[in-house]
Order: C-alpha cells, then sequence, then structure tokens
C-alpha cells in the first residue's frame, strides 16, 4: 500500500527522489478520502515552491483540497495526462497518477519527510 | 391568515409530544430581555379582496401606462407570448427550489440546459451558466472573471456602456485594488479607437464594451477584439438588447472571449426593473472561472440521459471564500421564461422579429429626422434605438411632449456631458405606424 | 408521480419552417440598405424550430419531472420552502406594475415608490432596524452589499481594516461575500453547543476585525443566546457586526435583530416573506441597517416629502449602485402582500408554528437518529447519519430514498461541523398530516437501513431518472446540447 522507495507527508503527499530530482503524487490514503476526482489544478512549469506552499489543488465533486509541497523545489513539469483522466489519480496514485517533477533545491529538506513505516504508523493514529 | 394548516388541537397535541407546557417554552433559548414585550407596529392582516383593492388602487396611482412610451435604454417592451406566461405560471416551475436533486428535478435541470444551449447558438461561444442577476451585475461578473484569466489589474470599460453598468462595475471593483479606465466615444458614437489604443498596457486584462452600445450603436467589434488580442487582453461584451442577436453576427464569432448581459427582452415584462435575466457565456477553455451555475448532461444508474448542476467547485457552497463568485439563488424562473419565448419564436422568429424592431426603428428615425431642427446625434449604425439631438434641451422638450401624453426618449445629459440636447429613443416591434407618426407630429408640434 | 413520457431536448424534436407565433406584418415601408456595412448572421445554428401544441407540451412534460411545494413537503434546512400564497402571484402579475417602465419619471411612477417604501418601512419595523434597502437580487448579494457598507463605513474613519470574522457553521456565502468585498477570512470554531464560542472570538477580535458574520438562529437551528454580549466584543473593538438573515423565519414577531445589537442584516424574502424559488431565484435580498451604515446605503434611495415620492440619488457617502434599477420589484410585491395577510399576530404565529413544527419532528425522530448538538432548536434542527452509518448507509441514502416515498430530502453536507448532516426545516405551512408523513418515512428508512441496506444505497427505485453519474458529468462537462454531424 505504502512503497518503501517513498518520502511522505503528513498531509498524505508522497515523493520519490530521482538524482537531483523528484516526482511528487498523492498517497493511496489520500485518494480514498477525495473520492473520485474530477480535475487536477497545477502549477505551470517553472514555478519555485518553498516546502508547505500549496502546490495545487485536487477536485472532486463536492471538494477542493489543497495539495501542499514536501520540499522546496523549482517546477519542471506536471503530469499532462491528468487533464483529460483525473481519474489516474485515483487509479494509480503512485504511479499514472503522479502530479509533477521538481528540481530539487536542498536534500537536507527531505530527512523532515516520513518513511512508509513512519506513515502507515502515522495513519493508524489518524484512525483511532 | 397566516397558511398556517395546524390547528389549535394540532398544537396542543404536538406541544404534548415534544414534552413542553406551551410554545412560548421552546423560545426559552432567546434571552427574556431581547424579546418583543407586544405586537410589532404592522398593518393588517387582510382578507385576499382586501389585499388585491390595497394593490389596485396603489397601482392606479402609476400613470405610465397612460402614456405612448418610447423609453429602452436596458429596459425593452416587447410583446409576451402567451404561452410563455401561461407555462410559467406553472406550479411545478414556481415553487421548486434550486435542484439539488436531480432526479426529482429533471424538468428545472433540462430546462437550464436548453437555456445554456440557446446562450451558446446566440453568442457563438462554447459554454454558459445559468443565468446572473441581470446585466449589470454581469458586466461587473465579466470583468472580475477576466481579471481572474488574466491575473492583471487594469481594466478597460466603455463609456458607452450603460451607466447603470458602470456604476455597478466601481462598486464591485472598488474593493479589490482594481484600476478601471473608461474609454471615450467617437462621433460615430461607437468606442474610440484612438483612445483605445493608448488605453491598452501591460496590466490591462479586459476590455468590456457594450453592443449595440447605450447609444444605440452597433460596435465594430471585430477591430475591438483584434485590437484586445493584440494587447493580449480579453474582449467582453455586453448585450443589453439580445433581441438584436437574431440579426447581427454571433459575437463570439468576431472574437469576443466573453459574452454577458441582461436577457429581459427574452419573455420579461418591464416590471419596474426587475427580476430581469443576466446571462453569461464563454469559451471552454475559462468554464472554471465562470461565475454561477452550470448544468450538465450525465446518465444514471440505468444509462439514461439526465441532468445535474456540475462543475460545482467553482462556487460558494463548495469553495467557500476562493469561490468565482458568491452568487446562490439566481435567475432560474427568469430563465425558464426566456427559454419558452425563444423556443416560441424559433429560429424565423427571432430573425423577423429582430428586422421587425430594426425596420421600426428606421422608419422612426426616419420621421423624427424629417422635422427642422432634429438631427443625429451620433453617425454609427443603429439596431433599435438611436440618440437624437434637438435644438433645445432635452428636459424642457420631454415635458412638453408628456404634456401631449408621449414619453419620447431618455435623457442623456445626466450621464454624458455635452449632450443635454440629446434623447436615447427606442422602438420596438411593438410601436405601430401610427404611434411612431404620432410622435412624430407632437414632436413637430412642440418643436415650432 | 404518472409515468412521464420521456421528453427529448426541444433541438431534437424542431424542424425547418416551424414556429409557436405569428408576429405583426411590417407596417412601415421597408428599407432594404439598413446594416449596409455591419457584419450580419446567416442563420442561428441548431436554434429549434417548434409550433405551439409542441412548446406547450414540451414544458407541460418537463414541469411534471419537478418535485415543487405545491405538491409536497421540502424540508429543506435553512431554505425555508414554505408555502406561496396564490395571491402574491396575481399581484404581481398586474400590468399596472408589470408595464412600468424603471427608467419614467418618478411622477409617473408614485405607486411603485410608495410601495417600495412602505415594504421598507415594514421591513425596518420587523427587524428593528433604522434604514433599508430593496436594492440586492437575493440573500448572497445581500450579504456583499452589506459587507460593501461595512467597509466603506471603517475607509470612512480611514482603514478598511483587514479580517472578517465567520463561525465554521456559515453557509458558504458569507466567506465568499466577505472575499469578494476585499477581507480576509477567520473562521470562529463552534463550542459543544454548537454555537460562537466567545473565548475563541475573544482571541480573534482585534481592531483589524471589520466584522463578525454571524447567523442567528444559526445553521444548526440553534439561537445564539449570547449574541449580545458576542455584539459588544465586536463593538469594543470598533467592529460591526453582521447578521444572516436566512433564518429570520424563527423569530420574526418574536425579537429583533436590531434589539440584539446587530448593525446590519440582509432577509431574504424569497424564505421568510413566502415569495417562490422558481427553481433557483429570482429572490430578493434586501439589507437592513443601523443608523450609522445609512449614509453607505446603495442609491437611490427614496424618500418622501408632501406626499410625493422621489428617487434620491445624491448620496456621497453611497457605495454606489449594485444592481441595475432598484431591485427585484415583483417579488417586492409578493412580500408586502405576504406581510399585509398576516399582520402582527399572524407574523408571530409563522415563527412560533415553524419552531413547534421543527421540534415536533425533532422529537419524533431523535430516537433513530443521531444529534450532534442537543441544544435547544428554533425552525430547523441537524440529524445524522451516524446511526445508519453503521450498515453503510449514508445521508445521501437516506436522501435518495425519501425520493421513492414522494417527500423531498433534507439538506445535507451542510453544516460542514456536522458529517453526514441531515438539515431538516419544515416550516410554518405544513399540517401535521404531511408531518407524520414525514415522520412515517424517516421511520420506515431507518428499519430499512438495518435490514436491507442495499436498498437504500441504489435508491431512489421509482423517479424519472435514478441516480445520476454526476462524477461523469464534472470529468467530461457537456453543457450544450450540440447537433450530431
Amino acid at each position: 500500500m505504502y512503497p518503501a522507495n517513498l518520502y511522505y507527508t503528513k498531509d498524505h503527499e508522497w515523493l520519490k527522489v530521482e538524482g537531483e530530482e523528484a516526482v511528487v503524487g498523492i498517497t493511496d490514503f489520500a485518494q480514498q478520502q477525495l473520492g473520485d476526482i474530477i480535475y487536477a489544478e497545477l502549477p505551470p512549469a517553472g514555478k519555485d515552491l518553498e516546502a508547505h506552499q500549496v502546490l495545487g489543488s485536487l477536485e472532486s465533486v463536492k471538494s477542493v483540497s489543497d495539495i501542499y509541497c514536501p520540499v522546496s523545489g523549482e517546477v519542471l513539469g506536471v503530469n499532462s495526462e491528468l487533464s483529460q483522466a483525473p481519474d489516474l489519480i485515483n487509479k494509480d496514485p503512485y504511479g499514472q497518477g503522479w502530479l509533477v517533477r521538481l528540481k530539487l533545491k536542498d536534500k537536507a529538506e527531505l530527512d523532515a519527510l516520513m518513511k512508509a513505516a513512519d506513515y502507515e504508523k502515522y495513519l493508524e493514529g489518524l484512525e483511532h | 391568515m397566516s397558511y398556517i394548516p395546524i390547528s389549535d388541537q394540532d398544537k396542543k397535541e404536538m406541544l404534548a409530544a415534544i414534552g413542553v407546557k406551551s410554545i412560548e417554552e421552546l423560545f426559552n433559548c432567546i434571552p427574556e430581555s431581547i424579546r418583543l414585550k407586544g405586537l410589532l407596529n404592522l398593518p393588517g392582516s387582510l382578507s385576499e379582496a382586501e389585499i388585491l383593492g390595497y394593490f389596485k388602487e396603489k397601482g392606479n396611482k402609476n400613470s405610465y401606462n397612460r402614456y405612448l412610451s418610447f423609453l429602452g435604454g436596458g429596459a425593452y417592451d416587447h410583446y409576451i407570448p402567451t404561452v410563455v406566461d401561461y407555462l410559467s405560471s406553472r406550479g411545478e416551475f414556481i415553487s421548486p427550489y434550486t435542484p439539488y436533486q436531480p432526479e426529482v428535478s429533471q424538468g428545472t435541470l433540462q430546462t437550464i440546459f436548453e437555456f445554456q444551449t440557446l446562450i451558446c447558438q446566440l453568442t457563438d461561444l462554447d459554454i454558459a451558466n445559468a443565468s446572473l442577476y441581470d446585466g449589470a451585475t454581469g458586466a461587473a461578473e465579466a470583468v472580475l472573471m477576466a481579471q481572474r484569466i488574466k491575473n492583471k489589474k487594469r481594466l478597460l470599460v466603455a463609456s458607452n456602456l450603460n451607466p447603470q453598468y458602470r456604476q455597478v462595475i466601481y462598486t464591485y471593483t472598488k474593493n479589490l485594488g482594481l484600476e478601471v479606465v473608461e474609454i471615450p466615444y467617437d462621433e460615430m458614437g461607437r468606442v474610440d479607437l484612438k483612445g483605445l489604443e493608448s488605453a491598452f498596457n501591460p496590466e490591462t486584462s479586459v476590455l468590456l464594451c457594450q453592443s449595440p452600445n447605450f447609444f444605440g450603436v452597433i460596435e465594430d467589434l471585430k477591430t475591438l477584439a483584434d485590437l484586445s488580442h493584440r494587447h493580449e487582453a480579453l474582449l467582453a461584451v455586453v448585450i443589453s438588447e439580445p433581441i438584436s442577436l437574431g440579426l447581427l453576427e454571433a459575437p463570439g464569432k468576431l472574437g469576443a472571449d466573453i459574452v454577458t448581459g441582461e436577457a429581459q427582452s427574452f419573455g420579461l415584462p418591464l416590471s419596474f426593473g426587475g427580476p430581469y435575466l443576466g446571462f453569461m457565456a464563454s469559451q471552454k477553455e475559462f468554464v472554471r472561472q465562470l461565475p454561477g451555475r452550470i448544468a450538465g448532461e450525465t446518465i444514471d444508474v440505468e444509462g439514461r440521459r439526465g441532468f445535474v448542476l456540475t462543475l460545482s467547485t467553482r462556487e460558494q457552497h463548495i469553495r467557500r471564500e476562493k469561490a468565482t463568485s458568491n452568487i446562490c439563488t439566481n435567475q432560474a424562473h427568469c430563465a425558464l421564461r426566456a427559454t419558452i419565448y425563444l423556443e416560441t419564436l424559433g429560429r424565423q422568429g427571432l430573425r423577423k422579429l429582430a428586422w421587425l424592431n430594426l425596420q421600426k426603428a428606421a422608419y422612426a428615425l426616419e420621421q423624427l429626422l424629417a422635422i427642422p431642427g432634429v438631427s443625429r446625434k451620433f453617425s454609427g449604425p443603429v439596431f433599435n434605438e438611436f440618440v437624437l439631438e434637438f435644438p433645445e434641451p432635452w428636459k424642457n422638450l420631454s415635458q412638453k411632449l408628456e404634456d401631449k401624453g408621449i414619453l419620447g426618449g431618455l435623457a442623456l445629459g445626466n450621464d454624458y456631458r455635452g449632450l443635454d440636447n440629446c434623447a436615447l429613443i427606442t422602438v420596438t416591434e411593438k410601436h405601430t405606424r401610427e404611434n411612431i407618426e404620432a410622435y412624430g407630429q407632437a414632436l413637430r408640434e412642440v418643436l415650432k | 408521480m404518472i409515468n412521464v413520457i420521456r421528453e427529448p431536448l426541444i433541438f431534437e424534436i424542431s424542424s425547418p419552417g416551424k414556429t409557436a407565433i405569428k408576429l405583426p406584418e411590417l407596417d412601415v415601408p421597408e428599407k432594404s440598405d439598413l446594416l449596409a456595412e455591419v457584419p450580419l448572421r446567416a442563420d442561428i445554428e441548431g436554434f429549434p424550430e417548434v409550433s405551439e401544441t409542441e412548446v406547450t407540451r414540451h414544458f407541460t412534460r418537463l414541469s411534471q419531472m419537478n418535485y415543487c411545494v405545491d405538491f409536497g413537503f421540502y424540508p429543506l434546512g435553512s431554505c425555508t420552502m414554505k408555502y406561496n400564497p396564490k395571491i402574491n402571484e396575481k399581484i404581481a402579475g398586474m400590468d399596472c406594475y408589470t408595464n412600468v417602465h424603471p427608467l419614467a419619471s418618478e411622477k409617473l411612477t408614485q405607486g411603485n415608490l410608495e410601495l417600495m417604501k412602505i415594504l421598507e418601512n415594514l421591513l425596518g419595523e420587523i427587524t428593528g432596524l433604522d434604514a433599508v434597502s430593496l436594492q440586492p437580487a437575493a440573500g448572497a448579494h445581500g450579504e456583499l452589499t452589506g459587507m460593501m457598507l461595512i467597509r466603506a463605513h471603517h475607509l470612512n474613519n480611514g482603514h478598511p481594516r483587514k479580517y472578517v470574522l465567520i463561525p465554521d457553521s456559515a453557509h458558504g456565502t458569507n466567506p465568499s461575500s466577505a472575499h469578494i468585498c476585499g477581507y480576509q477570512v477567520k473562521e470562529i470554531k463552534s463550542n459543544e453547543r454548537g454555537t460562537i464560542s466567545l473565548e475563541d472570538l475573544e482571541k480573534e477580535m482585534t481592531e483589524e476585525v471589520a466584522a463578525l458574520m454571524v447567523t442567528n438562529p444559526n445553521t444548526l437551528g440553534v439561537f445564539e443566546s449570547d449574541i449580545c454580549q458576542i455584539a459588544d466584543l465586536v463593538h469594543a473593538k470598533g467592529g460591526l457586526v453582521y447578521m444572516d438573515g436566512a433564518n429570520l423565519n424563527a423569530l420574526a414577531g418574536i425579537t429583533r435583530p436590531g434589539d440584539m445589537k446587530v448593525d446590519v442584516m440582509h432577509l431574504n424574502l424569497h424564505k421568510t416573506f413566502s415569495t417562490p424559488h422558481g427553481g433557483g431565484g429570482p429572490g430578493s435580498g434586501p439589507v437592513a441597517v443601523k443608523k450609522i451604515l445609512e449614509p453607505y446605503l446603495p442609491v437611490p434611495v427614496i424618500e418622501e416629502k408632501e406626499g410625493k415620492y422621489f428617487f434620491n440619488y445624491n448620496r456621497p457617502k453611497s457605495i454606489g449602485k449594485v444592481k441595475s434599477f432598484y431591485g427585484q420589484f415583483l417579488v417586492m410585491l409578493k412580500a408586502l402582500s405576504y406581510i399585509l395577510a398576516l399582520g402582527p399576530e399572524g407574523l408571530r404565529e409563522m415563527a412560533e408554528v415553524a419552531v413547534l413544527n421543527s421540534n415536533y419532528l425533532r422529537r419524533s425522530l431523535d430516537s433513530l437518529y443521531h444529534l450532534k448538538y442537543d441544544s435547544p432548536t428554533l425552525h430547523e434542527c441537524v440529524f445524522s447519519d451516524k446511526y445508519q452509518q453503521e450498515f453503510g448507509v449514508s445521508n445521501l441514502d437516506i436522501s435518495k430514498r425519501l425520493l421513492d416515498y414522494g417527500l423531498h430530502p433534507p439538506t445535507m453536507s451542510f453544516p460542514l461541523i456536522v458529517h453526514g448532516a441531515l438539515m431538516i426545516e419544515p416550516t410554518e405551512t405544513e399540517s401535521r398530516r404531511d408531518l407524520d408523513l414525514f415522520i412515517g418515512a424517516m421511520k420506515a428508512i431507518d428499519r430499512e437501513a438495518r435490514e436491507n441496506p442495499e436498498l437504500l444505497k441504489a435508491a431512489p427505485h421509482i423517479t424519472y431518472v435514478r441516480r445520476l453519474d454526476e462524477v461523469q458529468a464534472a470529468r467530461h462537462p457537456v453543457l450544450r446540447w450540440e447537433e450530431k454531424k
């Protein structure tokens, strides 16, 4: 459910490091909470984002949820498939449902994120 | 009369069921100190017949109906087919709420969907909303929408836009740190292109103009669209006499990005200014910035077509302070009337109606211009309204005409410097040849 | 409802050459050279062409697919779906009102001006406030107007301020209206009674706060009993109190917002004052204010001198116009007709029975449906689906099942502070029989939730259409009909 090679945030985003870059998405838990996603509003390429800054938002039929940037970085690109198929986020949150690709600014920020085991513990805490 | 179907016996039994001794007790949560000690100082209660008499008596104090009127300027007297009143009076259309339960609201939802389609067809744009309050708030919503799309703070507004619409734009924008610049008009009565060209700057998000404009003159929308787009701004067009769309090229085809306006002409009586019907249309790519409700097509669990309110995440009940507009209740029943009206007229009917308006206004213009001392103020092409200039202040003239039973037109002097001797005169299909000639005759007499 | 013929879109039954109206022939000489230089359209592509029979059948059939107050119980919380008296429609249809052009001089429209002034005065008396503007078109428009008045007041004192405080139980229009007026919204948490927490308010209330927006009774139907202390707290820092009057139906004739130290409020004529909702408007949202805000009211204001009424536009401090002309005039007539029919005793009885009916429903259902807040309620109460959720049944399922019983469901998913909300407002115009029908249906549905939850999850079963795919509607929007080519 929660791949070991990813970093996680308390706001239910995941981050995958690929060299100096990183891919960001939302977790399986998050997509379940949101329900059927109908629209993803994502930032333009080239935008500089600070850690915890609003990166975009995801809409379901009756809600809008902000997505936060897990770490600081420049937006290199967004998942253009989502404009036609936002349901990819529901179907494959860790794969085809990714949201943005970032150029990392400071790898030290990764230390503040959770590993899969921590995140799972965190979720257990939420459910009680 | 309180329209209350609960009898005294019911009250007793219900209080017992609740477990309180009196209705009074149910209000215990309201501190004694702020409770009314006696009754409000209100008249009544009147019987139904008395109410009817009351409103007849007050209505008789309106002498307007005794005059032959050539007033327009944003409110138009068109003939309303009987089916519009008949069908729209059905309780099933008057007494439901907003269609939040689509399974039992398909009548309202399908009507909205048809309304949206009709507006798209008339404007030649991709999308339209379910309605806005009126043309003035539509104009304000249009500039706010353009500002969201472009994220720039400068708005250009034609000075020949209906003055009331401009006032509402000022009221809406002044709290938001937006800059509104008015563009002058030229001798044709159109947006002055030189003035416009120099008003654009990189911070400009939109040009908002009206066509036919407040002087009745049809704007050159193609040129205005090209200019706006060259300066990376949007063109928003206000239509306050939409009957004109039966003849004039659709603004979408000429390059308008947003079309908004007043659809009172579509089957709504003058009603002293309301309720009227705002509408708004735009291009598909801007749908997430469109204010107001939108109906969309979908299917039910059995695969049958149905309609729902959709893209609600734009709206206040979901996005709260980040919504595209605060509008909630809109003008659904007015949009229903407009839908019945347009479907009654149909393709040929609307075209013929527009042509009748055009021809009658042209005849009136010719008749009035034949009177010594009367001239056209603006040389631009007109639809069913035009501005004439007279040798004396319109204030005096209009009073003299009124004494002869004619309301000759709207004064422009209060809103436009230098137009004290001018009036905006409106002619619709309801004016007969005799009406028009009577006006000519009266004007001839008072100008002697 | 009868089994209705499935009605296509009008565009799908259109055929060339038809029209449903005969227009007059041109009675003046035709000119051929008009609009020579203007781009004209060759056609209105796709525009429908049908006969009068077809238009009549089309809309009559569409009407059959609508649930409405004339048909039955419509307990939408905070919407006040009361009966719409028929005399009001007759009055609003009188030629002496419908035929009047809004820009005719005051001399020719004295009756209209007088009626508007009378209505202003009556609403002033009902709210206990000093001045009224009838211009706003609906509730949210009234909120925006009210916020603009507040901003103008603060600006006049040198500084517009920055924030507006709004309880988390508020309707979405509140934060949206404040935002469109240039304010940032700060949320005030509800306490365990479901009302404004004085502590939280005290903490948030600074000299940067322009106003508190409060709905009273709030969206839970709970009266803010501390309203005077709340107002004092806000006033002490120079802020103003805005009241959302959506729930005035519970208070009219019992207490007055002006006496609760409210500075400005809007009223929904289409809720409290019985004017119909029309499937989503037109409404009417007059604002009522204390003396200090009167100079800022929208122009024009109606004044009277020696028995003559006139519009005064010369109001230098006014916020300007918020709408064309003077507001939703015909709606005002309906509201006035209603107030005249009720009179002072009828108005009080209206609030009393609205509260009686609501409490009767609450008491009849509180053993089966969960009440998150057990504070006393006035005109509405908010249950939740908590008990039924144990069987996997949600407020949506309960609502959809009510449709099968021929009843309209309550408001759902609102207020936001109650998860799975079922917000019920019966109004005073429901008979005991109709209330009991609803109670019976809710009891049966609770039983079904336990015994056969699948029945509810698949509901409704017998409506014109069944559950519609809202996800598809939003993911792939089809917002207009298009000719298949």
